[in-house]
């Protein structure tokens, strides 16, 4: 099945600035792990070392988060959508106690 | 020095995100950076970067204001939709760090996106301090300092980041 799997603006230097490619694929996981063949440096800023998709990377299936379908078992079809959208978090003291020492 | 990371922005700019960050002390605020970057230039003479606008968002760490912020990827996809109607990308994101200096923490590092600039503004007290800007490595293993030029209409001021 050939979809598009949308590259979000901070990982596009990372896939050859481009913003989008074609993969060849029957789930969602076996599009991004495609992608990260086609573009290897992408992979250490979507997966851990251990090979699960990082907490702040989100994944949509067309306008659909893979959370609430099959996860990255989710299967696709021709002209599917699959887009890579961060998350952002961050934060000062590691706790309030620090934050007033 | 070759390589070194920068950001520009106008005196305006810095001032909101200064305010936004004492108007939401003592619980952190953040925002987006909408910009422009060189990379996305086809033959850039050298690397820059400058941020044009600010898009303030709703922190959404309701169980954890003073010290964490989270922007969902619902907030983010709005962002990206505000910078493509002004012809502009999502560069970098802001927040504050209430009582706490402009410093990434270790949680920032691990929650941190590459190439993204990350302005940090200290707020004291409640009264806007240092203002710092930070780009995590390709490794993922630390920050690099970026310096903030702030421009003031016609002339420029330097004004390092960190």
């Amino acid at each position: 099945m050939a979809v598009k799997v949308i590259i979000p603006t901070p990982l596009r230097v990372y896939a050859a600035k481009n913003d989008s490619a074609d993969i060849s694929a029957q789930t969602v996981g076996e599009a991004l792990g495609k992608l990260t063949v086609q573009f290897g440096d992408l992979r250490r800023h979507l997966f851990t070392d251990d090979g699960k998709l990082r907490s702040f990377v989100n994944v949509y299936l067309n306008d659909e988060d893979i959370r609430y379908m099959a996860k990255e078992a989710t299967p696709v079809k021709d002209g599917d959508v699959v887009s890579i959208v961060p998350s952002i978090a961050g934060g000062g003291a590691a706790s309030l106690e620090t934050a007033r020492a | 020095m070759p390589g070194e990371f920068q950001l520009t922005l106008s005196q305006a700019l810095a001032q909101r995100i200064r305010d936004h960050g004492a108007e939401a002390f003592p619980h952190e605020c953040c925002g987006a950076l909408l910009g422009r970057d060189s990379a996305f230039d086809s033959q850039p003479a050298e690397p820059w970067r400058e941020v044009v606008e600010l898009f303030r968002m709703v922190n959404r760490r309701d169980d954890s204001p003073r010290n964490r912020f989270a922007v969902t990827a619902e907030d983010v996809l709005q962002a990206e939709k505000a910078a493509r109607q002004l012809s502009l990308d999502v560069v970098g994101w802001y927040h504050s760090h209430p009582d706490h200096p402009a410093r990434p923490s270790q949680f920032d590092r691990e929650h941190a996106w590459p190439w993204y600039s990350y302005i940090i503004v200290s707020v004291m007290g409640g009264a806007p301090r240092e203002m710092t800007s930070w780009r995590l490595n390709d490794d993922r293993q630390d920050y690099a300092p970026e310096r903030i030029e702030i421009q003031n209409g016609a002339g420029l001021d330097f004004k390092a980041g960190e």
